[in-house]
């Protein structure tokens, strides 16, 4: 019999900080047994990617730019999360946005100067995507479809509409491949390399652009929108409790409803990093599973922004790093960070509460007391 | 004290024991329970009644203590367990499955062999053979989903006895019948007896008591604190012993100082989400400056009511004006609307309607008031302003700890509760719905709840409390309202209320005249 | 003419049908219980790696077939662990077990094959090949019935008839057995099965387990019948289509059929209209026929034509705390 002097709450710091570390060292030691199995040197492989991810300034920069495309999805997912939704339709609205900055760049690129142009495709593509998230919110909100089955849906439906446009509508005359034409330099977002220019820095090259200040402004305003403004509270108490907002006076529906433009507005920004910055032009299959792993990101970063703009710099260097990789270890691809991304959903997420027992007895024995661990919900 | 030992008991609990984190739902428990009888179990809400026989049926397991069935010491790991030994359960929340026809929920975990066919045959013709023997008449392909609740329940009568059942256990099976279901439910009862069959009805309604039972205990408070022959007891003495030895609350109540009428309720009617009607024809007003008591047992209608009232649910028939605001079932007022107008809601169920547990207490202090500009600085809100104001609820109700940066959740039950009343008086209310205000809060909080409350109406405000403690009723209502099976059943004035009497109402609206 | 064409779409409809209707029939197992399982994608991709890996390196398809079956139901497994023990999101545990795998297969088919993440290809001998149905040559001029007994319904490889076969053993499961009852019971009102003295947790188990060993028939089906080896991501979101399939078929065996089979057909006609002017609408965009399932079961879900309603306990994990 345990008598109630004996027993302490797990701690705070040991469930928000040491838990998710476990989480993730679960996931990177199964990923190198991954590495063990087809034969190469775990340890010898983290070196690389390390070295690969931010050894020298272009690697810096191409790891910042995969962080910059995580941020945004990352983003999108963890403010629904807190409305206590799950969208998993990142991908398609990140898809479907980078139509909606394509259509303004192709129409507008010849006649508005870039400090126009740039914003109304970013507001354009925000609102494609916001559209192809309210949906399924909606949905969800007023006639009860299950949003996850929807928002995967909605993937499949903006893969077929894009690809319909690409191949038969948008694609540049004389052109084989389904993508449109090239943008003209006023609808391009400029490189971190120009911007250091300016100020007389020398950079090395590297897809690394002015996306990635706009996708920390993002962080900050979404951390200012969820925990700061009267909105943010409201999103956040339809979240945690559907009666205390009703008790209240919120109108979930609505929030959802919000939430789910807001998230598929995020998610297209995603479209500012790969079609402005980089591809200047819409093509096929830009996503690249970008928006599936902002689940990741998202679940690592324990959906706050500081979270998550740490986690995306843990992917993008996971794919930079990943992608040098290949290079020197002949048999590792860049499916080796598809499945560590896989790895880290499964142990941060689905058995997140896994370790949390075994963190606890430990602690219990090193304090000499026991530790009850707060069931989930 | 357990009455001297009597031969053939069907089932015996020792010493158990049983406690839910901090919460002992169970203290000492001894029960003894003759074959082939009806056997009460009565007591208040919360009074452990439902945990004892979640032991005994094998969904709990006691922390101490033992059970005896047929005079063997038996172990019951599970319901499997319970279920071999001979007990069945009709829980006050049917297990049943909607989807299902009458005769799959009877069949299943009792089937006879993997093909579903041969075992659906025997149970139909089981089915029809219990329906001889006791009356237990329902159509065995129905769907449960689409019958009446008296139906379900006999269902779930029907699964127990398929199972081979000999103790029956009924979790406050009337709470959901009408007096006629309830009626012909005791007939199958003792028809069951007749059988043989033991039966275990636990309830806080004193009639069914008198009307059905051989012997009654009495549970308060997670024990048991009397064991009767119901031949031998009236129910005067079961109310006394249920609710228990009264509190002196010292209140030095004023007389009231009534004034307008605040809030008019006309022939209300609310359905739940399921389109039962919960609460029909009620109609009564309140002043400023009085408090109205609304005494019941639980699950009686006054939930609904208070949450109608609050704008949270809508209203089906009737209407109510509050504060010359019109409200009927076609116009559901928002509880913003509602706050604007000063009329401000304690709900009852503090963690899930009054705050939200992960919050922050300085969070939950502004919940209902995210949007009011007092707390913003340009478009957002301002922390410090809520900090600050949190702060202040804290100290003028001396929440503990004082600190407005801690998880909702990690305060006390009466901090908890100090906390939300104290954010829903500060905004100085016409009107204050109340529900169960001192619901798992210490002594020391309530008497200073009591007092804010008694202050509040002295100062003018109405209030409406909802409560299912009598004691608290009767120490701070100047009228008190008496709800049952979704009716007003009576209205007292406080000054000329008893305890024993008002306990009768709440049991009954028909027992009234015979006082 | 028109009617050989129509033919060989049919026909071509039935070979894309069958991983979705083993899927299909998977995921109703799964999700009567009341797990969500977004993961078919990830068992089907598996499974068809295992089969595909075993065929080559063994030559033998039944043992390609066991193998792909077992990775499968460990993979469900792993899902259950997650969800049923240890109350994690189902969908995040699905997503986790996709993704892991769209990322694995590859990985370890680089390594072991070294081909690009594909399998070298395989001989008939190590394939399930097309089998002719008895009189098949020999009702083949008969009109109308006889290309569409020989060029229809014979000749396909045996896993496509277990595909039917495994319709009416999952309709004969959940309505006609103990174990069904217990199943469509777990997934609507787990408490009621808990206290009618069944475990929950074994019983879900259970469910998984055969919706693992169904998804790895189907897997073995696209490696190692339909195609000659695995090749990367060749599930191609068909263990999604499959999970609109049952979502459409209302979480019944029969109704799941025949949307499988409805999609399978779309997608046949898709191929064969491809880049074919149409009388009236002239050409119909391919992509607009690979997007209907999806449109029809988001049509569907939002009730405005019918209704499709999931297994109420669905999604949530069960504890008998309260």
């Amino acid at each position: 019999m345990s008598s109630a002097d004996n027993t302490v709450h797990m701690p705070t710091w040991l469930r928000v900080g040491v838990v998710p570390l476990v989480n993730l060292s679960m996931a990177l030691f199964v990923s190198g047994l991954i590495f063990w199995i087809i034969g190469e040197n775990p340890i010898e492989a983290v070196r690389l990617m390390i070295y690969g991810a931010f050894g020298y300034q272009e690697a810096i920069g191409y790891t910042l730019f995969y962080a910059t495309n995580f941020i945004f999805t990352g983003l999108a997912v963890a403010v629904a999360f807190h409305a206590g939704l799950f969208n998993i339709g990142g991908e398609g609205q990140a898809y479907v946005g980078g139509l909606g900055m394509a259509l303004m760049a192709l129409a507008f690129d010849d006649v508005l100067p870039v400090y126009l142009l740039v914003p109304l495709c970013l507001v354009s593509g925000a609102v494609f995507g916001a559209a192809w998230g309210a949906v399924p919110g909606w949905l969800q909100a007023y006639r009860g479809s299950h949003i996850v089955i929807t928002t995967i849906m909605f993937n499949f439906i903006a893969s077929a509409l894009l690809g319909y446009l690409l191949v038969s509508v948008l694609i540049a005359p004389g052109s084989m491949a389904p993508e449109t034409r090239k943008f003209l330099d006023s609808a391009s977002i400029p490189y971190l390399y120009e911007i250091a220019a300016w100020f007389g820095v020398e950079l090395s090259r590297s897809p690394a652009n002015g996306s990635l200040f706009i996708a920390l402004i993002c962080a900050f305003g979404l951390w200012l929108y969820i925990w700061r403004s009267p909105s943010g509270y409201a999103l956040r108490t339809v979240g945690f409790s559907e009666r205390a907002a009703s008790y209240s006076g919120i109108d979930a529906r609505k929030v959802t409803v919000i939430t789910m433009c807001l998230s598929g507005g995020l998610a297209a920004m995603m479209g500012l990093n790969e079609i402005l910055g980089t591809q200047h032009r819409l093509l096929l299959n830009f996503t690249a599973g970008y928006g599936f792993t902002g689940i990741a990101v998202s679940l690592m970063g324990r959906n706050h922004p500081v979270g998550i703009v740490l986690a995306s710099l843990l992917f993008g260097a996971l794919y930079q790093g990943g992608a040098e990789l290949a290079f020197d270890m002949p048999k590792v691809t860049r499916e080796m960070v598809v499945a560590i991304q896989g790895l880290v959903i499964l142990f941060s997420g689905a058995l997140a509460y896994m370790s949390e027992p075994w963190v606890a007895w430990v602690y219990g024995k090193l304090i000499g007391k026991h530790v009850i661990v707060e069931g989930a919900v | 004290m357990p009455q001297a030992p009597v031969i053939d008991l069907a089932i015996e609990l020792r010493g158990v024991h049983k406690r839910f984190g901090d919460v002992h739902a169970n203290r000492d428990v001894d029960l003894q329970i003759r074959k082939g009888s009806i056997h009460g179990i009565i007591g208040e809400n919360g009074a452990g009644k439902s945990t004892l026989m979640s032991i005994l049926y094998g969904f709990y397991k006691a922390d101490a203590g033992e059970v005896l069935i047929d005079g063997q010491v038996v172990r019951l790991a599970n319901s499997r367990a319970a279920i071999e030994a001979g007990i069945g359960m009709v829980h006050q929340h049917f297990m049943l499955v909607d989807t299902f026809s009458v005769l799959e929920n009877v069949m299943l975990g009792a089937e006879q062999g993997m093909a579903l066919a041969p075992s659906a045959a025997a149970a139909r013709e089981q089915l029809q053979h219990l329906a001889d023997n006791y009356q237990l008449n329902v159509d065995p392909d129905a769907l449960v989903g689409e019958l009446p609740v008296g139906e379900q329940q006999r269902t779930e009568i029907l699964k127990a006895l398929y199972r081979g059942a000999r103790v029956l256990i009924l979790d406050e099976p009337t709470g959901v019948l009408t007096p006629q279901e309830a009626d012909q439910l005791f007939r199958i009862l003792r028809a069951l007896r007749e059988q043989g069959v033991t039966i275990l009805l636990i309830t806080h309604k004193l009639r069914e008591v008198m009307d059905v039972t051989d012997s009654v205990s009495v549970m308060r408070l997670g024990e048991m604190v009397a064991h009767r022959e119901t031949a031998e007891t009236s129910e005067r003495e079961l109310a006394e012993l249920m609710v228990g030895g009264s509190v002196d609350l010292e209140l030095n109540k004023s007389l009231p100082n009534t004034g307008e009428v605040l809030l008019e309720v006309k022939n209300l009617g609310v359905r739940d989400a399921r389109g039962v009607q919960v609460c029909r024809q009620i109609s009564f007003n309140i002043r400023a400056g009085e408090i109205v008591g609304v005494a019941g047992v639980s699950g009686n209608g006054q939930s609904e009511l208070l949450e109608v009232l609050a704008g949270i649910e809508p209203l089906s028939a009737g209407s109510f004006n509050v504060l010359g605001q019109e409200v009927d079932s076609k116009y559901k007022i928002n509880p913003k609307t509602l706050r604007s107008l000063g009329v401000n809601h304690v709900p009852e169920d503090r963690h899930r309607l009054g705050m939200v547990k992960p919050f922050s207490a300085a969070e939950t202090s502004i919940l209902g008031y995210h949007d009011d500009p007092v707390y913003r600085r340009g478009p957002l809100i301002d922390g410090d302003k809520v900090t600050a104001h949190c702060q202040a609820l804290m100290n003028d109700f001396d929440v503990r700890p004082p600190d407005p940066s801690l998880r909702s959740a990690a305060f006390s039950g009466g901090n908890q509760q100090k906390l939300i009343i104290a954010r829903e008086i500060e905004r100085e209310p016409k009107l204050m719905l109340v529900g169960q205000p001192t619901r798992g809060v210490d002594i020391g909080a309530i008497a200073l709840i009591h007092r804010r409350l008694l202050a509040l109406r002295d100062a003018g405000v109405g209030i409406l409390l909802v409560s299912v403690e009598l004691d608290e009723i009767l120490a701070l209502s100047d009228r008190i309202l008496v709800m049952c099976g979704g009716e007003l059943v009576g209205e007292v004035p406080a000054g000329d209320a008893d305890k024993a009497q008002l306990g009768l109402m709440m049991a009954n609206a028909r027992e009234v005249e015979n006082v | 003419m028109i009617l050989a064409d129509f033919f060989n779409v049919l026909d071509a409809a039935l070979r894309v049908s069958t991983p979705l209707i083993f899927c299909a029939m998977a995921g109703i197992f799964s999700e009567r219980s009341g797990i969500i399982d977004i993961s078919l994608e990830g068992k089907l991709l598996a499974s068809a790696f295992a089969a595909a890996c075993v065929a080559t390196v063994s030559g033998s398809p039944v043992l390609a077939l066991s193998v792909a079956m077992l990775v499968s139901v460990c993979l469900s497994l792993l899902h259950g662990v997650a969800c049923i023990n240890y109350r994690g999101n189902q969908v995040v545990s699905g997503l986790a077990i996709n993704i892991l795998m769209s990322g694995l297969t590859v990985v370890l088919g680089i390594a072991w094959f070294h081909q690009g993440g594909q399998t070298p290809s395989l001989s008939p001998s190590a394939r399930f090949m097309p089998i002719e149905l008895p009189g098949a040559a020999a009702v083949a001029d008969v009109p109308v019935l006889g290309p569409l007994y020989s060029g229809v319904i014979s000749g396909h490889s045996v896993l496509v008839y277990a595909a039917f076969l495994a319709v009416l053993f999952t309709s004969w499961v959940v309505y006609r057995t103990r174990f069904g009852l217990r199943l469509r019971a777990v997934g609507e009102n787990p408490q009621a099965v808990d206290t009618a003295g069944i475990s929950v947790a074994w019983m879900r188990y259970r469910a998984i387990i055969i919706c693992g060993a169904l998804c790895g028939i189907g897997g073995t089906y696209l490696a190692i019948a339909q195609n000659a080896g695995f090749s990367r991501e060749m599930s191609a979101g068909q263990g999604y289509i499959a999970l609109a399939a049952m979502v459409f078929g209302n979480w019944r065996p029969g109704k799941a059929l025949m949307a499988c089979l409805l999609f399978g057909l779309l997608d046949a006609v898709a191929i064969r209209l491809q880049g074919v002017p149409m009388p009236i609408v002239g050409q119909v965009p391919v992509q607009l026929i690979q997007a209907l399932p999806f449109v029809l079961t988001v049509v569907l879900l939002a009730g405005f034509f019918g209704r499709s309603i999931a297994p109420k306990a669905i999604g949530q994990p069960y504890s008998k705390d309260r």
